[in-house]
């Protein structure tokens, strides 16, 4: 019944979306009613949309033609589980944030709040558009707007030239993504002049075109999701955005990269070779790890979280890459586990990220600091940040009981199950990766302790933190959901798996729901009780128990005295906070045993410096070794092509009579 | 299938196994004195601090923030929480299904988040350095647990230790080449996640050096004897791990009193070599520098890998 309208109240949501958006240009002059009706209004929609969403993974595909578009190109829409499930992230996502920012954007950002509000909704609307898209021509339409809106969003404080260049930057990427994504589009049609999708389907492409096909989806999409090498956006782009931007960035424009590459890996395509799983997972692994590692060593804390966010992409496609070796030899139970385990990863990373980043926001109202260094002990004068980003840090942290850890207990779980590989050297190979995703995910952790510690613990390290405030009721209300949705993600992950499971017998043609549902609704046992078995809510409850009991236990038999003193330390009693540990002391021992992952600059001082000075520059080792080089070839190619302009028209003039000459010549040949 | 006499030996196994914890640290202290040819505290030594502990007025620094208060209770419930998973005594546990192996190197990972949480948070030099001593190792050491469990877990063909303990006592007895890697792995991933002797020393409270005394600095009183003990329970709970996957004999597969009573009685004979084993390594070893922790855990992580290859190569 829900699955013949649900299609409809998607298109409604999203022109709900944009009539907001050109309410929020025609009130440019009312800013108030932007930020205290429009945004509310959006949230109400997102909440709607993620229901939505979520009813609609278990209906039938619909299909269906808007009335737009050009006579003979019609935009052909269309609602699959994929796209149920990915919509539902987006209704998590944008409800949080458009929540928090009624609260966020009351003092004015450069850009006016209305045309805020156009662009941030817009940006939504068309993310929900490319979510069902059904032909490559509305994709790509949408996937522009998307990207457009985004980079405007980005750029909102633009008087500042480091937002301006970052802003460009983005631009730059995704453009060349686009592009590469557009030749994809062209290669999948196969010569039939036919752009729908469901065309694409019916298309056998031999083993050299399916590659090149595959590898310019790999690299259109890797764009957008921040895969190395051209990840080198996002560090950039963070933080230049106002938070709620970041936050939506994070959590779901770069997840319409890994949406893309699903629908066009699994969807689209129809052989999978194993060694293309093989390059996705070499790649994904390296991603993730190189993103930990430099998070680890950040000084600006929405820097630091860009790092996680591309670490977290990275685990999200090698869990596609292990999806497609799995698939590519027919063993397709194994390929549903796994291909679940990303998914999951999808929406606990959506989650938890967007909740971080929107607490670096009130942080950033807060104290007007972005720098770790300039932080430290706002747990005192923010406590609702600080419980509401402990809950998301534990979630990025890969913690049980939260959703973070569900993800990758899956996904561990599949790399157990590799020995049935009929590759032998691949049964070798794959458990060491799985050493190494554990090593990714015991970093996060650090990573973690880092962010939370050096913003939320410890003494203020200035003087103004002092006076910092804590966030209003309408951004307690965006933390509030989305720590909600966090705590629903670790507690009942059978109840998320059935869900999952609608996708995977799609795309995989097997799902890991019959042996889920079959223990019941508490126990997660993704192939057999005997095997392996995980149960949040029965952990979480004991873990209290205990917890409880021991507080009260030793409150019953033994006295309650507390007593405040200054810190021990020791006995050393000059303690300042300018002795805590930095941000880049807690990325020293990262530094010395990674060193070579990073281009580090090292200023110390001599022993007979009257005023010593040590600086240190950490820098990402792509910009040297491979985008400087591309500028460097680039400037000069243009130079050597700028011989030719002179500025004066009578050359240009002979430039054109000679051209004319050269083609006749040519043609009467 | 459970019905509630195994809840209630569960959770009486839990209780031995916590009350009991203090007793293995009391008992490796003394081993490391006999061999050192000092006099040896009495075994009860840690329970008599602990109850001193409890005693004393807690002393907390003005700027603690709740979360510091919180953590002791955190900490000391994750280990409880622990010991319900470890087989101990019997492989029948209603609550093991809980958690498998992996969840439960997330449930250390868990005290260990928040613990570094506390030592940051009162904002003194040695307590950040010793949180950030306490992360690096723990990330370190993660790989190298988890790739040990995954090759008993090959072996066994599941990643609840109930299962692998149960796997590995109905077998005849064989030798798993990989078992015996997976076993010096472990050995080294306990040495350095319980701030044993090459990586940490218990003993000492020379600053520059110490991770697990840095990170209680701060702690006094009751919360001190909540994580002092919270630590025994850890290193039994370490023990205990390293018995259900390398050497279960013994261990009880029903729970009746006398097969328990029996199980605990072997189950002391093997603590009670183990403590002595891991003094004499202590002993005969020098604390590493705090840069050489991770060529000692990359070590353990490759002999992990190895008996993992051995494995598949072997198929054994």
């Amino acid at each position: 019944m829900t699955d013949l309208i649900s299609m409809d109240y998607i298109v409604l949501i999203i022109a709900g979306w944009l009539a907001i958006g050109v309410c929020g240009v025609l009130a440019l002059w009312r800013p108030a009613f932007a930020t205290y009706v429009l945004y509310p209004a959006g949230a109400a929609l997102g909440m709607l949309l993620s229901a939505i969403g979520l009813f609609s993974v278990f209906g039938v595909a619909q299909t269906g033609i808007l009335p737009l578009g050009l006579p003979d190109l019609q935009f052909h829409i269309r609602l699959d589980s994929l796209s149920s499930y990915f919509l539902f992230v987006l209704g998590i996502v944008s409800t949080g944030v458009s929540l928090y920012s009624v609260g966020y954007f009351r003092k004015k950002e450069e850009t006016p709040l209305g045309l805020m509000c156009l662009l941030y909704h817009v940006c939504i609307a068309s993310m929900a558009m490319i979510l069902i898209a059904d032909d490559a021509y509305v994709f790509m339409v949408a996937w522009e707007t998307m990207s457009l809106t985004a980079t405007f969003l980005v750029t909102a404080n633009h008087s500042d030239p480091e937002v301006r260049y970052a802003g460009f930057l983005y631009f730059l990427i995704s453009h060349i993504g686009a592009l590469a994504l557009l030749l994809g589009f062209g290669l999948l049609q196969a010569d039939t002049g036919n752009y729908t999708f469901a065309n694409m389907r019916e298309q056998h492409l031999d083993l050299l075109w399916g590659s090149i096909t595959f590898f310019l989806a790999f690299f259109g999409f890797g764009a957008k999701a921040g895969i190395l090498p051209l990840h080198i956006w996002l560090p950039e782009a963070h933080p230049a955005a106002p938070s709620p931007i970041s936050a939506l960035m994070s959590a779901f424009v770069l997840k319409t990269g890994v949406y893309g590459f699903i629908r066009i890996t699994f969807d689209l395509l129809h052989a999978q070779i194993w060694w293309w799983g093989v390059v996705v997972l070499t790649v994904g692994l390296t991603t993730a790890l190189f993103g930990v590692v430099l998070s680890a060593t950040q000084t600006d804390m929405k820097r630091l979280l860009a790092y996680s966010s591309i670490e977290n992409i990275g685990l999200m496609f090698t869990g596609i890459g292990l999806t497609i070796i799995f698939h590519a030899y027919d063993m397709n139970g194994m390929a549903a586990l796994s291909l679940t385990a990303t998914l999951y990863h999808v929406v606990s990373h959506a989650a938890f990220k967007s909740l971080l980043f929107l607490g670096t926001g009130a942080v950033l109202h807060a104290t007007g600091e972005r720098n770790l260094g300039k932080l430290g002990g706002l747990m005192r004068f923010m406590p609702w940040t600080a419980w509401a980003v402990l809950i998301g840090m534990l979630a990025a942290a890969g913690l049980p009981p939260l959703g973070g850890f569900v993800s990758e207990w899956l996904l561990l779980q599949s790399f157990l199950l590799t020995p049935g590989l009929p590759n032998s050297v691949l049964n070798m190979l794959i458990p060491i990766v799985a050493g190494v995703i554990v090593l990714v995910g015991a970093m996060a952790a650090y990573v973690m302790v880092k962010f939370f510690g050096v913003i939320f613990l410890g003494q203020p390290r200035e003087q103004k933190l002092n006076h910092a405030h804590d966030v209003n009721i309408w951004e307690r209300l965006g933390f509030g959901w989305l720590v909600v949705v966090c705590l629903m993600l670790g507690f009942f992950p059978v109840q998320m798996t059935l869900v999952i499971d609608r996708i995977t017998t799609y795309l995989v043609e097997e799902g890991i729901g019959t042996a889920v549902a079959k223990n019941g609704p508490l126990l997660l046992a993704p192939v057999a009780a005997d095997r392996a078995s995980y149960m949040p809510l029965m952990f979480v409850t004991i873990l209290l128990v205990c917890c409880l009991s021991a507080y009260v236990l030793v409150r019953r038999m033994y006295h309650g005295r507390i007593r405040r003193s200054i810190p021990w330390a020791c006995g050393y009693p000059f303690q300042t906070s300018k002795m805590q540990d930095t941000a880049e002391g807690l990325g020293q021992p990262i530094r010395h045993i990674f060193g070579n992952f990073f281009h580090i600059t090292r200023e110390l001082p001599s022993a007979f410096d009257k005023k010593p000075r040590y600086r240190i520059t950490v820098e990402d080792p792509f910009w040297s070794l491979l985008y400087r080089p591309i500028a460097v070839i680039t400037e000069y190619i243009s130079r050597a092509v700028g011989v030719l302009q002179h500025g004066r028209i009578s050359i240009y003039l002979i430039y054109s009579f000679a051209t004319l000459m050269l083609l006749l010549l040519v043609v009467t040949q | 299938m459970s019905n509630l006499s195994d809840y209630f030996w569960q959770i009486s196994e839990v209780m031995i196994a916590v009350a009991a914890a203090p007793l293995l640290t009391g008992w490796i202290n003394k081993c490391r004195s006999w061999l050192q040819n000092k006099s040896a505290p009495s075994v009860f030594q840690p329970h008599r601090m602990l109850h001193k502990l409890f005693h004393k007025d807690s002393v907390v620094a003005e700027n603690a923030s709740p979360l510091f208060r919180m953590d002791p209770y955190i900490v000391f419930g994750c280990m409880t929480l622990a010991c319900g998973i470890i087989p101990t005594l019997s492989t029948n546990l209603p609550l093991s299904p809980a958690a498998d192996a992996i969840a439960l190197v997330g449930l250390f990972a868990l005290a260990r988040v928040f613990i570094s949480l506390a030592a940051v948070d009162i904002g003194t030099g040695f307590g950040t350095m010793g949180g950030r001593r306490e992360m690096f190792i723990g990330f370190l050491a993660e790989p190298a647990l988890l790739m040990v469990l995954f090759s008993s877990s090959l072996i066994s063909k599941s990643t609840l230790l109930t299962s692998i303990v149960g796997n590995l006592v109905t077998q005849d007895l064989a030798v798993y080449p990989s078992l015996a890697f997976a076993s010096v792995a472990f050995l080294m991933v306990l040495l350095a996640e319980n701030a044993r002797v090459p990586i940490d020393n218990p003993a000492t409270h020379l600053e520059l050096t110490m991770i697990h005394e840095a990170l209680l600095l701060e702690y006094s009183g009751r919360s001190l004897a909540l994580m002092e003990w919270a630590a025994s329970i850890k290193l039994l709970a370490y023990f205990c791990m390293g018995f259900a996957l390398f050497f279960p004999w013994g261990i009880s597969s029903v729970n009746t009193p006398l097969a328990l009573l029996l199980s605990l009685l072997i189950l002391t004979v093997k603590l009670a070599i183990a403590g002595a084993l891991l003094a004499v390594i202590e002993i005969a070893s020098a604390k590493f520098r705090i840069f050489r922790v991770p060529e000692f855990l990359a070590t353990a992580f490759l002999i992990a890998v190895i008996g993992m290859l051995v494995h598949f190569l072997l198929g054994a």
